[in-house]
């Protein structure tokens, strides 16, 4: 069978649920960060497929800008979990509940 | 090349199942690098090649480091990885089972005239020429041209995006030393 646009997008959906089931269930923020960023991943192969069957390169012009700002993000996260496990020796997230009070 | 799609499709979902479900934390890094090398690999299938070389430095090179470099400053124990059963967490399954169904039923291949495909091959083929894809972002200076001229004003807020990133991350970094120093002090 020909791959197409169907396939590529089989395993973008298949891998943002992955992605969505890590940030649901794991309860270490390092693995919740690294699920946010395969989230982010499966919406690039998402926009590359598209843009390639549409000859549009717009799409994949967008996947550029997507993969500088996970950049930014990964780079503001980390050093939010450095100064939160320096503050609270712990980086599982049922224990970081100080907001509530 | 259809077999290099089922390759590299199997090698992307089976490293992103194992980064989800391991105990240790070096290890889930190192999956989360071939998971990124798989999705590479598959954008050079679609022939998006300066995306591939992009991918690789940003992605397996730098932010995969960077949490490396967390991981082991921050010596994490293998603990209970997944959370404790809850009402929310069998909701959470259900939806998230609801949502892959939905994922495989819409977008497996089908025959082209079932109703519930997202975008038959038909209609693919008649929105653009499948032979000519990717005109004018196939080659890096094609690529290039289309960032500087149409999407300048992004390009110039992702810059400052950068600058304001990087300016926060010394902030934070820098003001708990301060306060650890302020600590062993008093």
């Amino acid at each position: 069978m020909d791959v197409g646009l169907n396939h590529y997008l089989l395993v973008s959906g298949l891998l943002f649920s992955i992605g969505f089931f890590g940030v649901i269930f794991r309860r270490n923020v390092i693995f919740i960060l690294m699920c946010l960023e395969m989230m982010l991943n499966a919406v690039n192969l998402a926009f590359v497929s598209f843009s390639r069957f549409n000859g549009n390169a717009d799409g994949s012009l967008f996947v550029f800008f997507i993969i500088t700002v996970a950049a930014a993000e990964v780079a503001v996260g980390l050093a939010i979990v450095v100064a939160l496990y320096r503050k609270k020796k712990t980086l599982r997230i049922d224990e970081l509940t100080e907001l509530k009070n | 090349m259809d077999y290099f799609f089922y390759i590299f499709a199997f090698i992307t979902l089976g490293s992103a199942l194992a980064v989800v479900l391991n105990q240790n934390a070096v290890n889930a890094c190192m999956f989360m690098i071939i998971a990124f090398f798989g999705i590479a690999a598959l954008f050079l299938l679609q022939e998006a090649y300066f995306l591939v070389v992009t991918q690789v430095m940003v992605y397996a090179g730098a932010i995969m480091v960077l949490f490396l470099f967390v991981v082991m400053l921050l010596d994490i124990r293998g603990e209970h990885s997944l959370r404790p059963r809850m009402r929310s967490m069998v909701f959470c399954s259900f939806l998230l089972s609801l949502l892959m169904v939905g994922v495989v039923y819409l977008f497996v291949p089908q025959q082209a005239d079932l109703p519930f495909q997202a975008f038959s091959d038909q209609t693919v083929s008649a929105m653009a020429p499948v032979d000519e894809p990717l005109a004018y972002a196939k080659s890096t200076k094609s690529f290039g041209l289309a960032l500087f001229t149409k999407y300048m004003l992004p390009f110039q807020l992702v810059g400052f995006l950068l600058l304001s990133a990087m300016l926060g991350v010394i902030h934070l970094s820098r003001r708990n030393s301060n306060e650890d120093t302020e600590e062993s002090l008093s």
